[in-house]
């Protein structure tokens, strides 16, 4: 053991929270108005017993138990009990996404780039650092579980009752205090930021399909999952606290293993090696788009993956949706009913506008990568030789629209893959097809506008995923939230016929399109007459 | 009086040996030139002696404490600049001059880091993510050198400054050496190291092959004499201890073993010496003399 290995940690703590401080504000700030959204929705959408009995109804079913948890308290169906059922995993998921990003910030991509080296020069504890971090993340999560819990009770919702928000608090914090010290270890294991970020995103998503599957049938196979566990306390209906007590010692042993391996490994070292690569580059790697392909190979294959399994876990809840939408009344609220519709092909397609604007991530991520590139002065080596900037931007063009194509493809192929078989209303094959491939226009024009402030705006290319959320806000809870038509017609989204319910309509999807072609256009002028900026 | 000893130094990344038994040794008061090629084992001696890298064998010693162990407290007298200083974006140059010098403990005398900002010509109110290389260098030179420290560890500290801001450190590193501070200097500017440096150490392949005081390493080398003659020297090719032989009409430039020098000056005048210049070798002729030997052994 080395002498005074906290040293400094305070001093870490401060200068940590100073520089994150803006951050975490952010995703405090958003994760609890959303909830709190949600929690009034909900309570204002079913006015009696007999409507929340009837949601209940449907959710005793293996498809809503693998995609929310396992349903308890339906016998009582509260709105406490609505609440923490359809909105605490997919909160906590997201908690767990902050933390991981938080930690890797903090720890390994600091020592990657270089900055841990600086501060381990001074006289600071081999440590602190990781301390500091620690601590940070700890009181973040604290700071959420406090402001979530005061502000739920505070709604004066009669069975959102101030123990059963604590809870739903403490669930969320203890969430991310779990992978956040899951973040650490698989700091210590990988020698690199993004090597930590894909392990722990991994134990996530490990996590979550665990529970799935657990939840769905097999339930002892959910208390492998820390989420499984953590759903274990059943917030707003039986309170039970020992799953945080067990969660709390499960963060603890983690944290304590992963401080152990920082305290005696090198700096700059992670346990995992890493292999020697090629010697030589192949001829592929050596043009443009080969080489951009190359670089983002792996998210774009693990993309791919990801949309495969959404189009799939959507696909399995196909069957019975009839009954389902019978007497589920906040679904049909979210779908907005037309008459004359079965139920089920309305569901289909607010699934395709769900899952086209997750298939819109991976293209703007491989859009923005040139943003991305720019900033580290790595583009310069590429335009620094007999390669124009137009073509550089159409190759990251060209693979983005192709990403686009492609994993909405894989998307409906899931889909269709897993849920076709189960429908009971006859849709073919190619509608389905169709009705996806429909919203590659609208992903076209987000493209577009990135191109368009790349080109003009390069500081502010990452606004395009504000607009992007907005997009999936108002589609998705545009009409539970009954917003104004201009609000919804301000996303490209809903500008695109909402297949198999409405009909294909080619002259707007030509329109579209050409307007998105027009964009690209001005992104490509606008990047040729501006300065590169490091 | 010796601030840090280096013994037996071994370090190992699993099966490649980045040092095998270095031996280094830093007294008071002295500046002490740590030279060898990219990859031989510069950096990674100093982070061991940091306390970033565990050693796989042998001790690493400065003010008598363990450079892994006692990491903090050596750290509170020592001053650490980097060849390949990284910072964070969002933060200022000044920012970052006061953070690392509060978390070095030291009193800061505002006066002595204005006048360090005003030598080195930094602007410390952009953000670190506008510096260039050099300029990023220097905030850890003025955080290095605002306030005493009683060793400085700097490696290729210079890597990015212009030759104008290189006097402005040379100047510190003498300051502090007035002051009675050591320092431990890794450089490939052998110019560099050859004005400051009481002593040095050459590195290769994790092993130093070379150690001493400059005028104790030129001692072992050659001289560069030229000269220019009346009459034509016979057959001085042939003459015990000459080398690296280049002959233009009568003017004769080659090198002479130290022990011979006495015997070829005495051989040469029997021609009629009308010049003679004689050159200490350089550090880069020490340099190349101990790589061109190994490169045929060792290269590939």
């Amino acid at each position: 053991m080395a002498k005074q290995s906290s040293y400094q940690t305070a001093l870490l703590f401060r200068f940590f929270s100073k520089r994150e401080a803006l951050k975490i504000t952010t995703w405090i700030v958003s994760i609890v108005v959303v909830t709190l959204m949600v929690a009034l929705a909900l309570s204002g959408l079913f006015q009696n017993d007999q409507e929340r009995q009837a949601i209940a109804e449907t959710m005793r079913n293996p498809a809503m138990s693998a995609l929310v948890g396992q349903g308890y308290g339906l016998d009582n169906y509260t709105d406490g009990a609505m609440l923490a059922h359809q909105m605490l995993l997919m909160t906590a998921v997201v908690v767990a996404i902050m933390n991981i990003l938080l930690v890797v910030g903090l720890t390994r991509a600091d020592e990657e780039d270089g900055q841990l080296e600086m501060i381990r020069a001074l006289p600071v504890g081999r440590l602190a650092q990781t301390n500091a971090a620690l601590l940070v993340m700890v009181a973040t999560n604290v700071v959420l579980t406090l402001i979530t819990a005061i502000s739920l009770a505070s709604l004066g919702i009669e069975s959102i009752d101030w123990h059963g928000s604590l809870l739903y608090g403490v669930v969320l914090g203890i969430t991310g205090i779990v992978f956040g010290v899951f973040t650490l270890l698989a700091a210590q294991l990988s020698d690199n930021a993004r090597g930590t970020k894909m392990l722990a995103f991994a134990v996530l998503g490990v996590s979550f399909m665990i529970r799935a599957i657990g939840d769905a049938g097999n339930e002892l196979l959910s208390w492998f999952s820390p989420l499984g566990i953590l759903l274990g306390t059943e917030v707003y209906v039986n309170n039970y606290w020992w799953p945080i007590a067990v969660s709390v010692i499960l963060a603890i042993i983690i944290g304590f293993v992963a401080l152990r391996l920082q305290q005696t490994r090198d700096i700059g070292a992670g346990l995992i090696r890493q292999k020697p690569g090629k010697k030589e580059a192949s001829r592929f790697l050596q043009t443009p788009i080969g080489l951009s392909l190359r670089l983002q190979r792996t998210p774009l294959i693990a993309w791919l993956i990801g949309m495969f399994l959404i189009g799939a876990s959507y696909g399995s809840v196909l069957g019975d949706l009839e009954g389902f939408f019978a007497e589920n009344e906040m679904m049909v609220e979210l779908i907005g009913a037309v008459e004359g519709v079965s139920m089920t092909e309305q569901f289909l397609s607010m699934l395709m506008v769900v899952m086209a604007i997750m298939g819109t991530i991976p293209a703007l991520m491989s859009l923005l990568r040139i943003r991305g590139e720019e900033k580290k002065e790595r583009t310069e080596h590429i335009i620094a030789r007999p390669i124009s900037r137009m073509k550089l931007l159409m190759t990251y063009l060209a693979i983005a629209i192709i990403t686009s194509t492609v994993m909405l493809l894989t998307a409906v192929v899931g889909l269709a893959g897993a849920g076709l078989a189960l429908l009971d209303v006859e849709v073919s094959f190619s509608t389905l097809l169709q009705a996806m491939l429909a919203y590659l226009p609208a992903v076209w024009i987000m493209l577009g506008l990135a191109t368009v402030l790349f080109g003009f705006a390069p500081k502010f290319t990452s606004w395009i995923w504000f607009y992007l959320i907005y997009s999936f806000f108002v589609v998705y809870l545009g009409e539970l939230l009954e917003m104004p038509d201009w609000l919804v017609n301000l996303t490209p989204y809903a500008h695109i016929p909402e297949l198999p319910v409405e009909s294909l309509n080619w002259s707007s999807l030509s329109l579209i399109t050409i307007i998105a072609l027009g964009l690209y256009a001005m992104g490509l002028f606008g990047y040729r007459r501006r300065d590169v900026e490091g | 009086m010796t601030l840090l000893q280096v013994s037996q130094l071994t370090k190992k990344f699993g099966g490649f040996t980045a040092l095998d038994g270095v031996n280094l040794t830093v007294n008071k008061g002295e500046i002490y030139g740590f030279i060898g090629p990219n990859g031989a084992g510069k950096s990674t001696t100093i982070r061991v002696l940091l306390g970033l890298l565990k050693s796989t064998s042998g001790t690493a010693k400065i003010f008598g404490l363990d450079a892994w162990e006692d990491a903090v407290e050596i750290h509170k007298k020592i001053a650490y600049v980097p060849g390949d200083v990284n910072l964070w974006p969002n933060l200022t140059g000044g920012e970052v001059i006061d953070l690392f010098l509060k978390m070095r403990g030291v009193t800061v005398d505002s006066a002595r880091k204005e006048k360090l900002i005003k030598q080195f010509d930094f602007d410390p109110t952009k953000k670190c993510r506008t510096y260039s290389k050099g300029n990023r260098q220097k905030v850890a030179l003025i955080a290095a050198f605002a306030a005493d420290a009683d060793l400085y560890i700097l490696d290729e500290p210079t890597s990015g400054l212009d030759p104008l801001m290189e006097r402005v450190f040379q100047s510190c590193v003498l300051e502090a050496k007035e002051a009675g501070s050591s320092v431990l200097l890794s450089s490939h500017i052998l110019s560099e190291v050859e004005r400051l440096c009481d002593r040095v150490a050459i590195i290769r392949e994790g092993q130093i092959i070379e150690s001493g005081s400059l005028a104790e390493l030129r001692h072992l080398t050659r001289i560069q004499l030229s000269v220019e003659t009346k009459r034509a020297i016979d057959d001085i090719a042939s003459v015990k201890g000459v080398h690296d032989l280049e002959a233009k009409e009568n003017a004769y430039t080659f090198q002479v073993d130290g022990e011979s020098l006495g015997e070829v000056i005495r051989y040469v005048s029997d021609f009629g010496v009308k010049k003679l210049e004689s050159a200490p070798p350089t550090l880069e002729d020490l340099f190349m003399r101990h790589y061109e030997g190994t490169q045929s052994e060792g290269g590939k």
